[in-house]
């Protein structure tokens, strides 16, 4: 790995300015261009759109395939308590129990 | 600033500190990895200062651990978090001008995008998204660094269910604004054509795929 340590700093911070310039990029286009009330509403929409799909992502998926049953239930679990308005505190950790005592249970 | 932390309300507050909590715990689990695979004791607490974005950088020192290409991992890495640009698009507001600038913008992750998105009014999203930004900007890389020093216990963050509180807070922070109908649909094709997408693309771009969802919604 030291052989080519620089070259891996190089890309660590390649990925760090890639990753500020995406940061960067929408809230600079919305201080130059002035959208129309309903194209600020879609792109709200649009970020409420993304994180589903990353819930759904994170909890159902590992690498390319199923993440197994534990994680999605548990995160199954910590949505419907929140859905009845449990504090956040209360649907993390049920979330995660549900989760590790599946797991400590049935082994996947 | 700190007046304005104050506006929020005390379970929101401890969401926070919850959340900077379980952010604390996969860091140390990214620095333990990191460590194992013969990184630098440094590298993973400096990678996450500076990249602040978790699951970019595990697929980043994944990539190169498994002997993978380092432009190879840069790609992987920035598809992993172009999502930014449409959370930049949707919150443009909670990021102040001036020199507070750079840092804010710093900060924008998926915890501070989705705490900013539930709240009412513009003070309480900057206070949300600065707070909970700042947070996990501590949190990250000090778990990173716990790790790769430790050589710890929590290499294995399944044992505990942690892998299950990431979706269960955004879930949770994002359900309300799933009670709009049309937000509703969307929000469901997208997630089930990001969840078909998962089998055969890289990661990062079945997210963003999962946008093409708003079509079918709007």
């Amino acid at each position: 790995m030291t052989g080519h340590r620089t070259l891996i700093v190089g890309a660590m911070l390649t990925l760090a300015a890639g990753t500020f310039v995406f940061r960067l990029a929408g809230p600079l286009l919305r201080s130059r261009v002035e959208f129309p009330p309903l194209v600020r509403r879609l792109l709200e929409t649009a970020a409420v759109v993304l994180l589903t799909a990353l819930v759904a992502t994170s909890a159902l998926t590992q690498g390319h395939g199923f993440a197994g049953y534990a994680r999605p239930v548990g995160v199954a679990v910590g949505g419907l308590l929140a859905w009845r308005k449990a504090p956040i505190l209360v649907v993390v950790i049920a979330a995660a129990a549900t989760t590790a005592l599946l797991r400590l249970a049935f082994g996947g | 600033m700190r007046s304005a932390w104050r506006t929020l309300d005390r379970d929101l507050l401890r969401s926070i500190v919850l959340i900077c909590a379980s952010v604390a715990m996969v860091g140390i689990s990214y620095g333990a990895s990191a460590a194992a695979a013969g990184f630098p004791l440094w590298l993973p607490a400096v990678t996450g200062a500076l990249v602040l974005a978790g699951s970019s950088e595990f697929l980043f020192v994944g990539i190169i651990a498994a002997g993978g290409n380092p432009f190879a991992a840069v790609a992987a890495g920035l598809l992993v978090n172009a999502r930014h640009v449409p959370y930049g698009l949707a919150v443009p507001e909670v990021i102040e001008p001036g020199w507070r600038r750079v840092v804010g913008t710093h900060l924008m992750n998926d915890e501070s995008v989705v705490l900013a998105l539930s709240q009412p009014d513009i003070a309480r999203k900057r206070a949300a998204y600065q707070l909970c930004g700042l947070g996990i900007l501590i949190a990250w890389p000090l778990g990173a660094f716990i790790g790769s020093v430790g050589g710890s216990q929590v290499r294995d963050v399944g044992a505990f269910g942690l892998d299950a509180t990431f979706p269960a807070v955004i879930l949770a922070l994002i359900l309300p604004r799933l009670r709009d109908r049309i937000t509703l649909r969307a929000a469901l094709a997208g997630a089930a054509i990001a969840l078909v997408a998962t089998r055969y693309l890289p990661a990062g771009l079945p997210e963003l795929l999962a946008l093409s969802g708003l079509l079918l919604g709007t």
